[in-house]
């Protein structure tokens, strides 16, 4: 292929050469990071919660006046709605996965130690919690009803028995065995023993702080004695639209001195989800859209100044001809062309899509930008580039040579 | 002249209607997805309160000390030790601890269901020091402070839904059970970012609709509704908590001059050091002194989403520039022969340069209407990146129109200057040969 001549020719339309180049640079830039963040908020919000989420519904609910004491209340509560029709278990909490609010605590295993192993949440639950959530037991046993007391939220949390996230275990104990051992919630030394371990439980927050220790969850044998109370509920297969609907009534019969919010006080899990993640999902289509804007209108500038130096040169190419070469000649001239210039946008392309990520980085405690995302970003780039070139190309191929003749 | 140009202008642009229409796209799609992204920056990024924010200040002591805080940031709220000490100094002019409450109202009429409201412990000068704007009655006074009184600011919104809209200042509201009085009542005021209480609300929540007075709250053991850090374990009741370092107040003076803010500042060293000398601090005075702004900006109150959308939008219109500087240069260069010709016939450059950037003006033009309407879709569709609470903040006002329509013309003048200047090189001699 005849290098020379394309260089020596694009060395005449400097300007033209470089704003392809430029174009292509500041593209390829942006449409990695743009698929990068893409990856990382889809990955994000693919995690799975270790629950079986369907079927599951949850209210938020808070007692009005002046009590202090909710025991009985919540008591009352749970019983109506496990005895609704339709509804498989139920049962009070403090927080549960995805909802973006919780107790998070350190976990230690010498009790005094400066510091903590590791953090963790804490979920209040009872005995039907493993049940509802549809979350699997992997080794040990579940609470029985008499270990679940109610306790006051500015007493110690350090209960005698817990259940962990095998995350969890595998963080605390080198083997992962963790069954029978001694954990420490607080700083005073109130020892808590694991009885068991579920398989995968994750934390309220969906957000990068809680990135590291997201699988980590400690369930606690306790129903918190305080107005605000979370239950979650499981329906029968089928039966969940149904008693979505007829929960705020039931409870409203059940002790109208309540407040269940109108918005978000009773919804499913499917729609807890959604909210959860719904930053992370519509950052995601917003980089979409732009990279598939960006690579439209790179696309129709190459097409708009490749068709602008064709028309141009028609007397040169028509003076080719004439000395002999072949449309396919013409043709892979243009496709040369384009791909230099493309290569060229790339080179720096790549370097200015890693400063792009070093900002990013830097700004919002972003992740490296891995090599695939900028080898597809170069492969994509130089392809559009000849996709783009190619009609203007098979033009300039189409040049008779008597256009030499004219006009001269 | 002018007319004449923009004739000649639309003509050309009428000859290659691809070029054109692409050149208008790419302005339009640039202009828009900047002007959407920043319309949530500007919300987001904007002053809650222009009139007063250089005289307002937030107060931090460091209780917790290096072993617990990080870069040597104190936490970004205060103890109830340190916000009553403060607040008993009485050392700026008007000054306020705040901490967020969550209780219910239940109506008189026992055939309603209770509310929930969002409501803050104040003090009596909070309102003044922030202006919120009352439409009855007035706030309650400090004495009220001083003696723990049961007193209560409604907001219009709940005034209608208790009273319908009518006089209340000196009814009774009730709050899970206990009675307050009511002294005044604000309209609707909602300072977005809400930057007395960004820690719990990231900047951005619905109006609150009740304030009570903070020491009536205190009495009550009503434990806030927001954050609540402990560096270590409280212990057991109300008295050990409020007795604790735990943080969940935050602490707001105001000061009318930079010396007076300078004083505030050292009595707070003052107050930082005396605790170390008492043994409560185990560290040197670490306190700050944050304007409005400062302390929005030190707590994060734009979302990363916004500065990073806003910056690949900047990308995406410079993208949008670098094409449409291509794709002038080929309309224009196109046009070589037709600018001898009247280069030749006597145009001066300057007319060139008229007659190009008049064309150039009128691409950026129809690329800033299309821009404005793809804007307008844009800011409805702020709702899909962003929490509600923000993307009802960004709205299509006259300022942004204008700006869009400002920033498109401008850009497209920007990306016509190297194309007219070559085309202003044009050689007639050289044009009229080659024909």
């Amino acid at each position: 292929m005849q290098i020379k001549p394309i260089l020596a020719a694009l060395r005449r339309h400097k300007a033209g050469t470089i704003l392809i180049a430029l174009q292509i640079a500041l593209t390829l830039a942006i449409v990695c990071n743009a698929l990068f963040i893409i990856q990382e908020r889809v990955s994000r919000l693919s995690r799975t919660t270790g629950m079986d989420e369907s079927n599951v519904i949850a209210i938020a609910n808070r007692y009005v006046g002046p009590a202090t004491v909710f025991g009985p209340t919540i008591k009352t509560d749970l019983a109506a709605i496990r005895n609704m029709a339709g509804v498989e278990d139920a049962y009070a909490t403090n927080s549960y996965p995805l909802r973006n609010g919780g107790w998070s605590m350190g976990v230690r295993l010498i009790p005094d130690a400066k510091k903590e192993i590791t953090s963790t949440t804490l979920y209040f639950v009872d005995d039907h919690a493993l049940r509802t959530l549809g979350v699997k037991l992997i080794e040990g046993r579940n609470f029985n009803a008499g270990e679940v007391i109610m306790l006051d939220p500015r007493k110690s949390t350090a209960l005698p028995q817990v259940i962990i996230t095998k995350a969890l275990a595998q963080k605390l104990f080198a083997d992962g065995k963790s069954l029978g051992k001694t954990i420490y919630l607080s700083q005073e030394g109130k020892p808590s023993t694991v009885i068991g371990v579920v398989e995968k439980l994750q934390v309220p927050w969906v957000g990068t702080w809680a990135g590291s220790f997201d699988q980590h969850a400690v369930l606690l044998p306790a129903t918190l004695d305080a107005n605000y109370q979370n239950f979650l509920v499981r329906a029968r297969p089928g039966q969940q639209e149904a008693v979505l609907k007829a929960l705020p009534k039931l409870l409203i019969d059940t002790n109208r001195m309540r407040v269940i919010p109108e918005e978000g006080g009773v919804r499913s899990f499917e729609d807890v989800r959604r909210r959860a993640y719904e930053t992370d999902r519509g950052m995601a289509i917003l980089m979409g859209i732009v990279c598939a804007v960006l690579l439209a209108i790179t696309a129709a500038g190459i097409v708009g100044l490749s068709s602008f130096w064709v028309g141009q040169r028609r007397k040169q190419i028509g003076v080719r001809r004439a000395l002999g070469a072949t449309k396919g000649d013409i043709l892979s001239y243009f496709m040369t062309e384009n791909f230099l210039i493309a290569l060229g946008g790339v080179i720096v392309g790549s370097a200015l899509a890693y400063g792009m990520n070093q900002w990013l980085l830097e700004q919002f405690e972003m992740q490296r930008l891995s090599l695939v995302y900028v080898i597809t970003g170069v492969v994509a780039l130089l392809l559009l580039g000849q996709a783009a070139v190619l009609a203007p190309a098979l033009r300039a191929s189409r040049v008779s040579p008597v256009e030499a003749t004219r006009s001269v | 002249m002018f007319a004449y140009y923009l004739q000649l202008g639309l003509r050309s642009l009428r000859r290659n209607p691809m070029l054109t229409a692409l050149m208008v796209m790419a302005i339009g799609f640039g202009v828009a997805a900047s002007m959407t992204t920043y319309s949530v920056f500007r919300a987001t990024s904007r002053n809650p309160i222009p009139q007063k924010s250089d005289v307002l200040y937030m107060a931090q002591v460091d209780n917790w000390g290096p072993e617990n805080t990080e870069k040597g940031e104190p936490p970004n709220a205060l103890s109830y030790i340190d916000a009553m000490a403060l607040m008993r100094a009485k050392k700026a002019s008007r000054q306020t601890a705040i901490y967020p409450i969550g209780p219910s109202v239940i109506p008189e009429d026992a055939g309603r269901l209770p509310m929930r409201q969002g409501a803050y412990a104040v003090g009596a000068d909070f309102f003044t020091m922030f202006d919120a704007p009352f439409i009855q009655g007035g706030p309650w006074t400090s004495e009220d402070d001083d003696k723990h009184a049961s007193t209560i600011v409604i907001d219009r919104k709940l005034n209608e839904k208790l009273f319908n809209g009518g006089q209340s200042v000196g009814k009774q509201v009730n709050l899970d059970g206990r009675l307050f009085r009511v002294t005044g009542v604000i309209d609707e005021w909602n300072p977005q970012p809400r930057f007395f209480d960004v820690v719990n609300t990231g900047g951005f929540d619905d109006a609150p609709g009740v304030y009570i007075p903070y020491n009536r709250a205190i009495d009550l053991q009503l434990a806030t509704n927001g954050n609540n850090n402990c560096s270590s374990d409280p212990g057991e009741g109300w008295d050990n908590y409020i007795r604790s370092e735990c943080i969940w107040n935050a602490f707001w003076v105001e000061l009318p001059t930079k010396a007076a803010a300078a004083d505030y500042k050292r009595f707070l060293q003052g107050y930082a050091s005396e605790q170390q000398r008492a043994g409560r601090f185990r560290w040197a005075p670490n306190v700050r002194l944050r304007g409005v702004m400062e302390w929005l900006d030190v707590q994060h109150v734009v979302p990363p989403e916004s500065q990073i959308s806003l910056a690949v939008a900047f990308g995406f219109l410079i993208i949008c520039l670098v094409n449409t500087i291509g794709l002038l240069l080929a309309k224009f260069m196109r046009r070589a022969p037709e600018i001898g010709v009247r280069r030749a016939l006597g145009a001066s450059r300057r007319t060139i340069y008229a007659q190009f950037l008049i064309e150039a003006g009128t691409v950026g033009l129809a690329g800033g209407l299309l821009g404005l309407i793809l804007t307008g879709i844009g800011v409805l569709g702020v709702g899909l990146v962003f929490p509600k609470d923000i993307a009802r903040l960004a709205t299509l006002d006259p300022s942004l129109v204008l700006l869009t329509l400002v920033v498109a013309i401008a850009a497209s003048l920007i990306a016509a200057f190297y194309p007219t200047w070559r085309a202003a090189q044009v050689q007639p001699a050289w044009q009229l040969k080659s024909n």
